[in-house]
């Protein structure tokens, strides 16, 4: 296969993943878009292993390579649980990102790589690189640790450094202290020092950086590390001069970037608050709200056979599920109780907000998994206006989400975050464990509202119950 | 020493209703109390005395008999004077008593030392009070039986029919007043069929309108007429000039009027006049709740059903009466609220708690003070509107695909650009021809990233990233030509190649679990989105 060939295929590649993305834009079209990812990617590595930049000798390792790696993967994806989504995905990205540094050390280490090129050339050949191993490194230790964080080995609370700000900035003139050494290095050996220094000060400050993020926010982490995966290609791309890694690099950046954008957005959060860390803490134990604001009222609770009668006479229901459904496993009961109200002709649908859950739209995917048809699972802004024509509002396992104090209280924590406006439907019921606030600290006055219900309870438990008591 | 509620029967003319109903006896008498019941109390609302004996209440005939042993007294319409002179000294009664126009009552009842909880002096703006609201349930009963009578005044039917006889168009009804009696009418008359318009001058009320099913018909004019507690106020004279205007036109258009507009302490406003009546088409109907009040129509007559200018007009004021075991019902159960709060030992004895907000504010006379008017409510009516204003500015940007919030500043936006040009112009003067066509290729996908992912559906943002996690293995690449790379590249340098293998080696096989497993459970996830 000639060059000119694998340029071809290139492009075709390009395009394809394009097309993969453009394919999201509805369930309908997502599995072709899927499909072609799939054949863009087969195309891109044939290309390149038939091109004239591999021997025969290389197709042996390759084939091995490919053969374990591969296994893991199909193996990885074929038992994950639809809850441990997030995780998984956070792991994949410290692949990229370990994979990044590593083409990035074969390359500088390669003398054949950079012998054609001088000046000019040769010093922004080196920035790539260097760039290159930076966000790949950070990429590889951050999702490393959001992975922690997200399957729980971690705890979920922040972590926060005395003058953390001055540690990252310290680190960053570091960084480009040893940027310039390295840019400066005579040879391999020597530039070696400044490369592994930064790798070093890049791993630790993607430690620190998640570690300092609380469990809430971690929609908005997994998202920018699926940026950052992006860009750790996209930097691999200009060091190769590969076209072809540059654009996909830069479609996964956006994208990723784009998620970080939203998430943000749909908590009322600036980014860089995120990223700069400590607000949604594991154990609710920052911000005892205003303190004159405490909401007033008394809470009512309800039980399962009551729930049941409700939901039996209601005839709209939406249901608000949170990352609480995840963790109870809850969402087969809840398409079970869907099934059958819809079969008694209750208008049932879902109510998502955007940062419900651990990574963005982590409740669809629950629920698709639970075999809750798609066209009754609605985005907040879709369906907000219509809770006051509704009987009941369900809301399982969330909090925040649903707190009015967003709209109500300018000096909440959360003032301004959009919220589903669950109160406005005729009985609203949260369904809770216990009266502790969400991951924000904060506490909702819904639950003092007077047509709120609160049933208590392990989510599955409880549903079940329900169920039990409606088919009664 | 546990005391004994007494009932008597009600003794106005045309009263059906009784202050309380077999089924809260029981729960009286379970709070520790004894209950008295005047022999055919509850006759007139179909309930008879062996159903109150069956309860646990003892049926005592003769109302002097009746006052004489009861310690606390529930009745529903405003006692009487000789009803007040057979009341014990220093006893309890709990009854509508309205203190502002009746000032000789609160004087003959704090003369017997009595202590008065008057139920229309409730302050309904707490919410823990809405649950002893018998003006709320009360209004609720009358608001449903208005549309009743309308209904048996009207010669059509409410809904809408396809026939084999013709079409039948649905009636229209227009309700002035959208307080709870207004609400409770909207409801009722959708419930029917009916097409519903109402208006209030409470602007807020719209959406419950429209939650029940009505339009909320709006008047051309700017002015909030929230006057606290629930209530409507006075409004300007420009207002109620386009009030009339509104008014002229439904009068035209709809079948059926329904007002329920009261001022509070002020005789009702005049909504309908009688060219309005004029204007209406023969066989309407105007049902004026108002009428015990004066009326919100100028033809009504209260107490009567009357036919002018073809045009029937309700003006019951027994509204709540023709519907007596309903309205017994829930007021007898807004009563046995009002006594739990005051008996929360469950002993069977009341602690008139002046502290408790509610309680505060029914108490019109305590042990022969009048307590009457309370003092002003901590709790402000009308809420903080500043605030909402706040809130409601950021929500309303909302987050518009591909529109990035609020446009920038002018100054920020040329700073920006600034920077942008000050470095392009860098990177252009000293970067090789190269390096800036791969920038140009970065540059243009980016934006095409861009747009291409504002376009997923928020349902699919998880395959997303799993789907681009998958493309980004395409790193694969960057290993793939380092694992052995032909000889004629090489050049004869000094090339490290066992190092590089297994470097390149390991990036293939990390980049190989995303490749196949990015893309194998992306699968797994878009198969399971169904329909």
């Amino acid at each position: 296969m000639s060059e000119s060939l694998v340029t071809v295929s290139y492009i075709g590649a390009t395009i394809l993943f394009i097309l993969s993305l453009g394919g999201l834009s509805h369930p309908e079209t997502s599995l072709r878009g899927n499909l072609y990812g799939m054949i863009g990617m087969t195309l891109a590595v044939l290309a390149t292993i038939f091109g004239p930049r591999v021997t025969m000798a290389g197709i042996p390792w390759i084939i091995g390579a490919m053969v374990v790696g591969g296994g893991i993967g199909l193996y990885a994806a074929r038992v994950v649980k639809m809850t441990q989504m997030p995780e998984l995905v956070a792991l994949m990205h410290s692949l990229v990102g370990l994979a990044a540094c590593l083409v990035g050390y074969a390359n500088y280490v390669d003398p054949a790589a950079s012998a054609q090129l001088v000046g000019a050339e040769k010093s922004i050949h080196e920035i790539e690189i260097y760039i290159g191993i930076l966000i790949g490194a950070i990429t590889f230790s951050g999702s490393i640790i959001a992975f922690g964080k997200l399957s729980g080995k971690i705890g979920g609370k922040p972590l926060l450094l005395p003058a953390r700000h001055w540690m990252n900035l310290l680190g960053l003139l570091i960084v480009i202290y040893f940027g310039w050494h390295f840019l400066h290095a005579e040879t391999v050996s020597a530039g070696m020092i400044g490369l592994t220094v930064m790798t070093v000060i890049a791993l630790l400050f993607g430690i620190h950086m998640v570690m300092a993020i609380g469990g809430a926010d971690m929609p908005v982490v997994v998202s920018m590390l699926n940026s950052y995966s992006g860009w750790a290609a996209a930097a691999t791309g200009f060091m190769l001069s590969n076209d072809l890694l540059i654009v996909t690099g830069a479609l996964v950046g956006s994208s990723g970037a784009i998620l970080s954008y939203i998430m943000c957005k749909a908590m009322a959060r600036n980014f860089f608050s995120v990223i700069a860390g400590g607000f949604g803490t594991g154990g609710g134990t920052v911000v005892a709200a205003s303190g004159d604001a405490q909401p007033a009222g008394e809470v009512v609770a309800i039980s399962a056979p009551e729930t049941a009668e409700l939901l039996r006479e209601a005839r709209n229901v939406i249901i608000v599920p949170g990352y609480g459904m995840a963790v109870a496993q809850a969402q087969h009961t809840v398409c079970e109780i869907t099934k059958y109200l819809r079969e008694k002709g209750v208008n049932v649908r879902f109510g998502i907000h955007p940062v419900a859950g651990r990574m963005p739209g982590h409740m669809n995917v629950l629920l698709a998994e639970a075999k809750v048809p798609y066209d009754i699972v609605f985005e907040m802004d879709e369906l907000n206006a219509d809770f006051p024509d509704t009987d009941v509002a369900m809301v399982i396992g969330a909090n925040d989400i649903v707190n009015p104090s967003a709209q109500d209280d300018p000096n909440s924590p959360i003032a301004g975050m959009p919220v589903l406006e669950v109160w406005k439907a005729k009985t609203s019921i949260v369904m809770k464990r216990s009266m502790a606030s969400g991951y924000a600290g904060v506490d909702n006055p819904l639950f003092y509202k007077e047509n709120n219900r609160m049933l208590f309870g392990d989510a599955k438990k409880m549903l079940d119950e329900v169920f039990v008591a409606l088919k009664s | 020493m546990t005391l004994m509620i007494g009932i008597p029967r009600e003794i106005a003319p045309g009263e059906k209703r009784v202050a309380t109903v077999p089924d809260v006896v029981e729960k009286l008498i379970k709070l520790g109390f004894k209950v008295a019941v005047e022999s055919g109390a509850g006759d007139a609302a179909n309930f008879s005395d062996d159903t109150y004996r069956a309860a646990g209440a003892e049926i005592i005939d003769g109302a002097a008999k009746l006052w004489a042993s009861s310690d606390i007294v529930f009745k529903v319409c405003v006692p009487t004077t000789e009803e007040v002179g057979l009341m014990r000294e220093g006893g309890t009664l709990i009854d509508f008593i309205w203190p502002a126009q009746n000032p000789e009552l609160m004087q003959q009842l704090a003369a017997k030392k009595a202590t008065v909880l008057a139920i229309d002096a409730l302050p309904r703006q707490l919410s823990r009070a809405q649950k002893m609201d018998a003006l709320t349930s009360q209004a609720g009963v009358a608001g449903y039986r208005a549309v009743i009578e309308a209904a048996n005044a009207f010669g059509r039917f409410f809904n809408g029919q396809i026939t084999a006889a013709g079409k039948v168009p649905p009636a229209k009804v227009f309700i002035a007043g959208a307080g709870v009696a207004g609400l409770a009418a909207i409801g009722t008359a959708a419930g029917l069929g009916a097409i519903v318009r109402a208006n209030d001058t409470r602007a807020e009320v719209a959406d419950q309108v429209k939650s029940l099913g009505g339009e909320f018909v709006k008047v051309e004019y700017e002015e909030e007429g929230s006057g606290g507690g629930g209530y409507a106020k006075v409004m300007s004279e420009g207002f109620q000039q386009a009030q009339r205007e509104m008014y002229a036109k439904q009068a035209r258009e709809v079948d059926i009027i329904i007002t329920t507009a009261l001022i509070p302490g002020k005789p009702a406003p005049k909504l309908i006049t009688a060219e309005m009546v004029q204007s209406m088409k023969p066989g309407s109907v105007i049902v004026d709740m108002a009428a015990e009040r004066g009326g919100n129509c100028e033809l009504t007559e209260p107490g009567q059903a009357v036919v002018k200018h073809g045009v029937t007009i309700v003006g019951y004021t027994d509204l709540t009466s023709r519907l007596a075991k309903q309205s017994s019902t829930l007021y007898a159960t807004n009563l046995f609220r009002l006594t739990e709060e005051l008996c929360k030992t469950k002993d069977g004895i009341i602690n008139v708690n002046m502290d408790d907000d509610a309680i505060r504010g029914l108490t019109v006379i305590k042990e022969g003070n009048i307590t009457w008017p309370p003092p002003a409510p901590k709790l402000p009516a009308a809420p903080a509107k500043p605030a909402a204003a706040k809130v409601a500015a950021p929500a309303t940007k909302g987050h518009g695909h591909g529109g990035g919030g609020a446009p920038a500043s002018g100054a920020k936006t040329a700073i920006m650009f600034g920077v942008a040009a000050a470095l392009f112009w860098f990177i252009g003067a000293s970067a090789p021809a190269a390096f800036l066509g791969h920038l140009t290729v970065f540059a243009l996908a980016c934006f095409i990233g861009y747009m291409v992912v504002w376009n997923v559906t928020p349902a699919l943002h998880t395959p997303l990233m799993s789907v681009t996690n998958a493309i980004s293995s395409i790193i694969a690449i960057g290993a793939l030509v380092q694992i052995a790379p032909p000889l004629s590249l090489l050049g004869g340098f000094n090339r490290p190649d066992s190092l590089i293998r297994w470097l390149a080696l390991a990036g293939i096989a990390l980049t190989a679990v995303n490749m196949f497993g990015g893309f194998a459970v992306t699968q797994r996830m878009l198969a399971m989105f169904r329909k």
